[in-house]
């Protein structure tokens, strides 16, 4: 399958905000429902459902905040949206703002990706220039502004409820679902949040209609995916794949030779052997974020074990019991199937506390955390084991 | 709306949880970060049920119940993954139970034994990782907190103080003050009310147990001991018996039985406070209404040294306002070291005061440096609630089996407008009964002496008293409106204070408690501490004031004898020295080192 290519071409700036600001507000949360845009981040949330719950909020502050805390290990995606089409994910924000009615939109930065904040703003300032932005937008009377703010390092931050309490300069820390954000998000208001490369979908939709976009991907999994490619492959990069995508159809176009093992979904993701290659990327089989890790025959699985598991006893917030307490037992358990000392009732054990971390961790970040630790297992038992 | 539990439908309204409806139907769900007096915060995720249609187990003290839902609080999923956050828990728990105080009153304890938890399927945290903080009030054990956040929202949200916080991530998370610079060196008011809120042994007070015991061992040593008037309302939880039950004969007896010298009660310098206070706010009033000064009113009150550590960080600059009155433990130490002592022939240097309060943060006040003007330390070691029941259990001395005594002479007398100290605006009912009565020679106009508008649970409470038919020497006061606001817990101050600060209130005079209740919700009361039990205890309280012969501080014939016999007249140069005091000018946190 092709590449589709279109997200991280360039387009001429306005044209997609002009024909938002001629169709009426319904109209436009219409379009994106019916293209079956959902959001890119990973959890796959219908994005038109969102602009019209958070339309539909009555407050007369909301607001639109783009999540760029692109933090999910082997994902760069964002990275690239940003450093070469910015004014694309804002005129997103500025039609989302437009649809939802909001005055104030907020980038919320990774904190390693600082060195991007002086150009973001250059973008900003001109396209405030081109009256882009700020007060009475192309004199359509709409108002709306874009300010950048930078997070501090945190992976749970990337989590929409944590960034509202990081944005209010509170411990970034999940909060309790519902209120969702779309009713009561940062400071109280109705805040729209989305990931940078779905706000990117939107001018395209909002320009060439619900059926263009439709008409790629597959089932209900409609356009296209940016897919971070790294790892064991001669041409790692960015790819834009229509969703469907077979697993070792990537591999293919991404050079992989030898591969052992691919991680789907970052550290939260799962890790599937040859075996399962045939697999689709989509919403359907497997979703993803947009992280892809590829490992070939050389690399030993207990070391990927140990590093996500790692990653998980630094970013876990600490807040609930099942992710704070839980996540050591797992690096403890690497070390131990390492040097062989793993028992069956070891296992058992290990199984039931990743069960209680999946269904009663407070966030999505405890209930994924295992999700490395037991794909490896079930998928490389004999390795692991022997 | 209706919602299903564990197949059976009960009526829900809009805004309530699942925990809520459950717990209005009956049904008991475990709870631990939960608290009845807190926000809600689903950390714990002990609570979780099973909701059809989640993918996920739901916390039920957050999630909302919505019509049509089926929850499931038993099934073996549920179970099974509570079990495992309780196991998870106590794997990071310093749990060395047979040393710690909380041990026979330790919620995770409880649901440990009640989820038939015998091992645990990982090694068990088996030695300390962190020090102990121990200030003169409380003491943190960091190795035995399971990271509810409790102490944290009782703190942020009860009390405005935000002294501690979590920091940290994931396994390594704890909770800590700024920069790690210990309690002393932040805004902390010392008012224990985490203490209250803890589950386990990680807040407890800093103990005087022994050193008590030591004394009363000491043949060369002459003990007195003070009772603060909450702690009868109180004492009998810690022996099974219900909230608001009243022990004071009791615990008398209790007290004669441990060895003290004399059993004597805060009550008598409780009255004392009232017309030194009184006599106070008569002066301000006058020099503001007459002499036209400013600063002085409105005046707040400053028997809760919780409350006066507050004002001091966070109003530095309303200090003018608060009476210079000390406490009624601090009248009583002086006394106790001076009159008392010269009047029996005691040397005071073999003298030593024992007060048992309700609070933690009045061992904070007895240390406090300016608190000597005996030329002795004037109160030598203070015990809450929680510590005399357990020295009386040390002693197998059960309150239920105690007869009923009488405190000693003369500072065990005391009258019903001492009692009151010891509920939210009872020290502003007791000196509006004194006031008004000095000022126009009758009572206050109030059934039975009942000044209702000031009494219950709501966090502020206003009145507003038309003085009429003065007397000659308070003329200027004929008509006056005298405004009055009562407030409990800090965040309640804060409102208080702020339109204080504003100049937006117009009172004359406020009583502030630092905790939920006043005095009877203190941080050294039995646990566990709610609402419920709160009205109870205050219940107690006004029971008592009823049953008092004398309801009147200015009719104590205790007190007029020792003006007589002593301190002369109320705000004397004597009652100056000994039983007035200053604050001081403090920052939000110490600079970081």
């Amino acid at each position: 399958m092709p590449a589709a290519g279109f997200i991280l071409e360039k387009i001429k700036q306005g044209e997609a905000l002009k024909k938002a600001f001629e169709i009426n507000r319904a109209e436009i949360t219409d379009i994106i429902k019916d293209s079956g845009l959902k959001g890119r981040g990973g959890a796959g949330f219908p994005t038109g459902l969102k602009m019209y719950l958070c339309g539909a909020a009555a407050d007369t502050v909301k607001y639109v905040v783009c999540n760029a805390d692109e933090g999910e290990p082997g994902t760069f995606k964002d990275r690239v949206i940003l450093e070469t089409i910015p004014e694309k994910v804002f005129e997103g924000m500025t039609i989302t703002a437009y649809v939802i009615g909001s005055r104030e939109g907020i980038v919320y930065l990774r904190g390693e990706y600082a060195y991007l904040k002086s150009e973001l703003e250059n973008v900003l300032k001109e396209m405030r220039k081109n009256n882009m932005l700020g007060e009475n937008i192309l004199g359509k009377g709409f108002s709306f502004d874009i300010r950048i703010a930078l997070g501090a390092g945190a992976y749970v931050c990337g989590e929409e409820t944590a960034l509202i309490e990081s944005l209010e300069g509170k411990r970034g820390e999940a909060k309790n679902k519902p209120p969702f954000p779309v009713s009561s998000g940062l400071f109280g208001h109705p805040t729209l949040v989305s990931n940078v490369e779905t706000f990117c979908n939107i001018p395209h939709i909002v320009d060439k209609g619900s059926l263009w976009f439709k008409n790629m991907g597959s089932g209900k999994s409609t356009g296209t995916k940016l897919i971070s490619v790294s790892g064991d492959v001669k041409k790692p990069g960015v790819y834009e794949i229509t969703f469907g995508m077979k697993v070792k159809d990537l591999l293919k176009l991404a050079g992989a030779e030898e591969t052992k093992a691919v991680d789907i979904g970052g550290a939260s993701g799962i890790i599937i052997p040859e075996l399962q290659f045939e697999r689709e990327i989509s919403f359907e089989d497997i979703p993803t974020g947009g992280s892809i890790i590829v490992f070939d025959k050389t690399r030993k699985m207990a070391d990927i074990m140990e590093n996500f598991m790692e990653f998980f006893l630094d970013e876990s917030c600490g807040q609930c019991t099942p992710c704070r307490e839980g996540t050591k037992y797992f690096v403890d358990a690497v070390e131990k199937i390492k040097n062989r000392k793993i028992t069956e009732q070891d296992l058992k054990n290990l199984r039931d506390i990743s069960d209680c971390m999946k269904i009663t961790s407070k966030c999505g970040l405890g209930q994924a955390s295992t999700n490395a630790f037991i794909s490896i297992l079930d998928n490389f038992k004999d390795e692991l084991l022997s | 709306m209706d919602i299903h539990i564990n197949g059976k439908k009960y009526k829900a309204v809009q805004g309530e949880t699942i925990l809520e409806v459950a717990v209005k139907n009956g049904i008991k769900i475990p709870t631990l970060c939960y608290h009845s007096d807190l926000c809600l915060a689903g950390n714990c995720r002990i609570c979780v049920v099973d909701v059809d249609g989640a993918k996920t187990l739901q916390a039920s003290c957050t999630a909302m119940a919505s019509n049509g839902m089926k929850i499931w609080t038993n099934t073996p999923k549920v179970i099974k993954a509570r079990k495992m956050n309780i196991q998870l828990l106590l794997g990071s728990h310093f749990g060395e139970c047979y040393t710690c105080p909380r041990n026979s009153n330790c919620e995770l304890l409880k649901l440990a034994e009640e989820h038939g938890i015998e091992e645990l399927p990982f090694p068990k945290k088996s030695k300390r990782t962190r020090e102990l903080e121990i200030t003169p009030s409380l003491t943190r054990d960091p190795d035995k907190c399971i990271m509810c956040g409790r102490c944290v929202r009782t703190c942020e949200e009860l009390q405005g103080v935000h002294a501690v916080k979590p920091i940290g991530r994931s396994n390594d998370v704890r909770i800590e003050t700024f920069f790690g610079q210990g309690l002393m060196h932040t805004s902390c008011t010392m008012c224990g009310q985490c203490i209250n809120r803890c589950p386990t042994g990680a807040l407890y007070e800093t103990s005087c147990i022994q050193p008590v015991w030591d004394a009363l061992a000491d043949p060369d040593k002459y003990v007195v001991v003070q009772t603060a008037p909450a702690v009868r309302a109180a004492l009998g939880e810690e022996f099974g018996m219900e909230p608001g039950t009243r022990v004071t004969g009791k615990m008398v007896a209790a007290l004669r039985k441990l060895g003290f010298n004399k059993i004597f009660d805060t009550q008598f310098t409780a009255d004392l406070t009232i017309i030194e206070e009184g006599t106070e706010f008569l002066t301000r009033l006058k020099r503001t209404l007459v002499g036209k000064e400013k600063g002085l009113l409105p005046m707040t009150t400053s028997c809760s040294p919780g409350w006066v550590k507050y004002i001091e960080h966070f109003y530095p600059d309303l200090l003018t306002h608060v009476s210079t009155c000390k406490s009624p433990q601090q009248m009583f130490g002086p006394l106790a070291k001076t009159y008392f002592a010269e009047k029996e022939g005691i040397n005071p240097s073999k003298m030593l005061t024992v007060s048992i309060m309700p609070c933690v943060a009045k061992k904070y006040e007895a240390d406090r440096p300016e608190m000597n003007a005996s030329g002795y330390k004037d109160v030598d070691y203070v015990l809450t609630t929680r510590e005399l029941a357990k020295m009386m259990k040390t002693a197998g001395l059960d309150l239920k089996d105690m007869p009923v005594e009488e405190y000693d002479n003369p500072f065990g007398i005391s009258t019903g407008a001492a009692v009151i100290f010891g509920a939210t605006g009872g020290v502003m009912e007791a000196a509006l009964r004194t006031v008004y009565e000095i000022v126009t020679g009758r009572e206050v106009p109030f059934k039975n002496l009942d000044i209702t508008p000031v009494r219950g649970m709501e966090d502020v409470k206003e009145a507003e008293i038309t003085i009429e038919g003065v007397t000659a020497e308070y003329k200027f006061l004929e008509g006056a409106k005298v405004r009055v606001a009562v407030a409990h817990s800090l965040g309640a101050a804060k409102k208080v204070m702020d339109k204080v600060k504003s100049g937006e209130a117009d009172y004359h005079f406020i009583e502030i408690m630092a905790c939920p209740g006043g005095c009877l919700g203190g941080g050294g009361q039995p646990i566990p501490t709610s609402p419920e039990i709160r009205k109870a205890r205050a219940r107690a309280i006004y029971e008592e004031d009823e049953s008092m012969a004398i309801r009147k501080s200015h009719d104590n014939p205790a007190i007029k004898k020792l003006y007589e016999d002593f301190l002369e007249k109320p705000n004397s140069h004597k009652a100056h020295e000994l039983l007035h005091t200053h604050y001081l000018k403090r920052k939000r946190f110490d600079k970081v080192k």
